[in-house]
């Protein structure tokens, strides 16, 4: 048996209530299934809370975005959402709300061990399998606000370089004027579905509005089969009241969170590529700074400054070696990329192709189940006489 | 047929346009007087009816001939059959609805404005559909101002009324103004008097069975009928706005398909395609459930109010009736003016008992024609769901038969 293939299967579940008030917190099991070698064993259990998911995503993030790593972001932080929690509300947005959020924190581990090199990080393994967590503290600097504000202080290194980077590599631009397009259109795609989410459950809602008032003119209808029709016609929209709530949860749970991870991905690979830019500028600072040093060191030629002399010289050789890790790390970052966004690009249509399926699917269900239950009425129909 | 200066958008309602369009009311074409809306024009804040007779009668100079009306004139036939106390003892068909293309209007002026942040794609589907969308609500217009009139041609008293014959037949504008405010403010009060005195009639028992279950049947099954109304309204609104947001993913998908770079994109191209077809059945299935359901609903909401007013209208004549009595009765006591007491308690007598026998038949009629109306909504209501389900269905699946073969 190879003990390496990828086989390792992670549920995060029992999200479980924890302390009281405003400190309280959601605590989640987080089980992993696996026979990978790197584990100390084959099924672990552990207890988490939301902000251990962050600190995991920020050390990931600090450790190896700067190489070009695509790390998979952590869900949103939502005081909104948290503190209906915290103050005990059981009410249907709650449970929805912590279901969304044990949902996404799934799917955030799922996608991080699916990264060979982040499978393999320390963190990740302890995350998983260490029964105690140090408790990741300032979560305010690991919030995803957070970390956009390192991807933006990226951006920012970027818009603030002097000479505009050469693209030597057509890839590159391609690349990033690709994703750029994406984001758009993600965002676009997203929002519709959200309104698309919002307007089945209204639609449900008013189905079966509509439906109790159909059973209530059935009721006072005197004509015998005509009141027995319109009581059945109130049961099927009943029935068809609970068939838009399921699709809009399809609709949800399979497109629109898709669709909102994909956006957040989307963020991370552009924000490898500033990164590769900054790296850039590093590159071009230094050789700026070994040219001013070998002047620097030519004009000392004339001042018969020996210890300066010397200095000079030596600064020269920690210059040049400056520029030649500049450009080595340069290179590394951009085969990382490359390699990364082939592997992402593999991953995204991999999981649009999936989620699309599957939502197919869950819409033909909803047409056979309307099929049945408009054949089931027709005859009833047709029986007023 | 329909002049709008508008695109006739897709072959939306055109099964419904072949043959008598009377959808909502069950009634037997009689050769000796067809009446049917011809033709429309929509102008600016109005709209223009062709209402086209074919008769054998020998009242009409000619045995088929045309003329132009507008709303106010239908209302103006209407009152003027509510008003006549000949008429009082027949449920008087309802008069259609007001033509309402405001909000119509509104969005396509919205659209307008809107041009410029979209793409010309996206503004020309959606100038398409606001056209259908306002196609739509013309259609129905029609449809309603067309039920009234042959509503009116096949009831056997009303057929004959004179103003019916003028209206059918005189070619020349009929100069009936709408109703200025003085006279909209008698009207109300008229309304609120009537309902005060509705009370009253209502809380009086009936000796007559018939009337005394009518009279119960039919205070609940209008209040009923109404909130139903309302409620399939919401219903198909919401249906509405989830069939936009369909197509606006479509929309993106495609734009999607166009850009990706990877397999993705055949992929993205061929959902949008799915749908751009399925939205179209789901804004189908909306306007289905809205012909067959919700105008079915709005139509005899508007009928059991006016069988109601008959209901009160027999009730102030048995009030009148009861008064007289007790008058006679008094006159007779003191023994004055005995024989004028004697003749209003007649006249009021034979006027109750007219009104009673024939609301009687009006009665069994409304009910005959309700359980006929909601039968033929809701078979055809069925039939539809079930087409449009199977068409969804067959797509659905083709298309994921496709996307399956295609990894």
């Amino acid at each position: 048996i190879n003990r390496d293939t990828f086989d390792i299967q992670i549920s995060v579940s029992d999200p479980e209530k924890v302390g009281d008030g405003m400190n309280a917190y959601m605590v989640y099991k987080v089980m992993t299934k696996t026979s990978l070698s790197i584990f100390s064993r084959d099924e672990v259990c552990v207890k988490r809370r939301f902000s251990d998911f962050l600190g995991l995503h920020s050390k990931l993030a600090s450790k190896y975005m700067h190489m070009g790593y695509i790390v998979p972001p952590a869900p949103e932080k939502s005081i909104v959402g948290m503190t209906k929690v915290k103050v005990g509300k059981e009410d249907l947005s709650s449970v929805e709300f912590v279901e969304k959020r044990r949902s996404a924190l799934e799917r955030y581990l799922l996608r991080t061990v699916k990264h060979p090199a982040l499978l393999k990080d320390p963190d990740v393994l302890q995350f998983l399998e260490s029964s105690e967590l140090p408790r990741a503290v300032s979560t305010q600097a690991l919030s995803g606000a957070g970390i956009l504000r390192m991807v933006n202080k990226a951006a920012d290194a970027v818009n603030k370089m002097t000479i505009k980077m050469n693209e030597s590599d057509a890839w590159f631009e391609e690349k990033q004027q690709q994703f750029e397009n994406l984001d758009v259109q993600l965002r676009k795609l997203h929002a519709s579905v959200e309104s698309l989410v919002c307007h089945r459950k209204e639609l449900s809602v008013n189905t079966a509005s509509f439906a109790k008032s159909a059973a209530m003119l059935g009721n006072s209808e005197d004509h015998t089969a005509l009141s027995r029709a319109l009581s059945q016609l109130a049961e099927v929209e009943e029935k068809i009241d609970q068939l838009h709530q399921d699709q809009s949860y399809a609709d949800f749970y399979l497109i629109s969170e898709l669709l909102g991870d994909y956006v957040r991905l989307i963020t991370a690979v552009k924000g490898v590529f500033d990164q590769r830019m900054k790296a850039w500028a590093k590159w071009q600072d230094a050789q700026v700074m070994l040219q001013r040093k070998r002047e620097a060191e030519a004009k000392l030629q004339y001042a018969s400054k020996p210890d300066k002399l010397q200095q000079a010289t030596d600064e020269i050789r920690e210059w040049e070696g400056k520029v030649q890790q500049g450009e080595r790390d340069f290179e590394q970052i951009s085969k990382n990329i490359r390699r990364e966004v082939g592997r992402f690009e593999k991953d995204r249509v991999k999981d649009f192709r999936v989620v699309i399926i599957k939502y197919l699917e869950s819409l033909v269900h909803t047409q056979q189940q309307l099929i049945k239950y408009w054949e089931a009425f027709l005859p009833e129909a047709k029986a007023i006489a | 047929m329909m002049q709008e200066g508008l695109d006739d958008g897709p072959d939306f309602l055109s099964e419904e346009d072949r043959g008598p369009r009377a959808v909502n009311v069950d009634l037997q074409t009689d050769a000796t007087l067809q009446v049917d809306i011809s033709d429309a024009l929509s102008e600016r804040d109005k709209v223009k009816f062709t209402v086209h007779t074919k008769s054998t009668l020998p009242n009409f100079k000619q045995n088929e001939f045309s003329v132009v009306r507008q709303h106010e004139e239908f209302i103006w036939l209407h009152d003027s059959f509510v008003e006549n106390e000949e008429y009082a003892g027949y449920i008087i068909p309802p008069a259609p609805p007001r033509p309402d293309f405001d909000a119509s209007r509104e969005k396509l002026q919205k659209l307008g404005e809107g041009e410029g942040s979209m793409t010309k794609e996206e503004f020309t589907k959606m100038k398409q559909e606001l056209e259908a969308e306002y196609l739509a609500i013309f259609k129905k217009t029609v449809a309603m101002h067309e039920v009234f009139l042959c509503r009116v041609a096949a009831h056997p008293v009303l057929r004959k009324d004179l103003n019916f014959h003028v209206f059918l037949e005189y070619n020349q504008d009929l100069s009936v103004r709408g109703k200025n405010k003085k006279e909209r403010l008698e009207d109300f009060f008229k309304n609120v008097v009537k309902s005060a005195d509705g009370v009253l009639v209502a809380g009086v028992k009936d000796v007559d069975d018939f009337f005394e279950h009518e009279k119960t049947f039919l205070l609940e099954y209008h209040n009923r009928v109404k909130e139903a109304s309302a409620k399939s309204d919401r219903k198909i609104r919401s249906h509405k706005n989830a069939a936009d947001d369909i197509n606006r993913i479509a929309s993106t998908l495609y734009t999607l398909g166009t850009q990706d770079s990877t397999d993705l994109c055949k992929f993205f191209l061929k959902v949008s395609e799915l749908f751009e077809k399925t939205r179209k059945i789901e804004a189908r299935v909306a306007a289905d459930e809205d012909l067959k359901l919700a105008d079915l609903l709005k139509y005899y909401l508007r009928e059991s109010q006016a069988a109601k007013d008959l209901l009160y209208r027999r009730g102030r004549a048995l009030v009148d009736y009861e008064n007289a009595n007790k008058a006679l009765d008094k006159a007779r006591a003191k023994n004055k003016d005995v024989l004028q007491a004697e003749t209003t308690q007649q006249v009021c007598c034979q006027k109750f008992e007219k009104i009673s026998e024939s609301a009687k038949q009006e009665l069994i009629d409304f009910k005959t024609r309700r359980v006929a109306a909601f039968r033929k909504n809701l078979v055809e209501l069925a039939e539809l769901e079930l087409k449009h389900a199977k068409g969804n269905l067959q797509l659905l699946q083709s298309c994921l038969g496709v996307l399956k073969g295609d990894t």
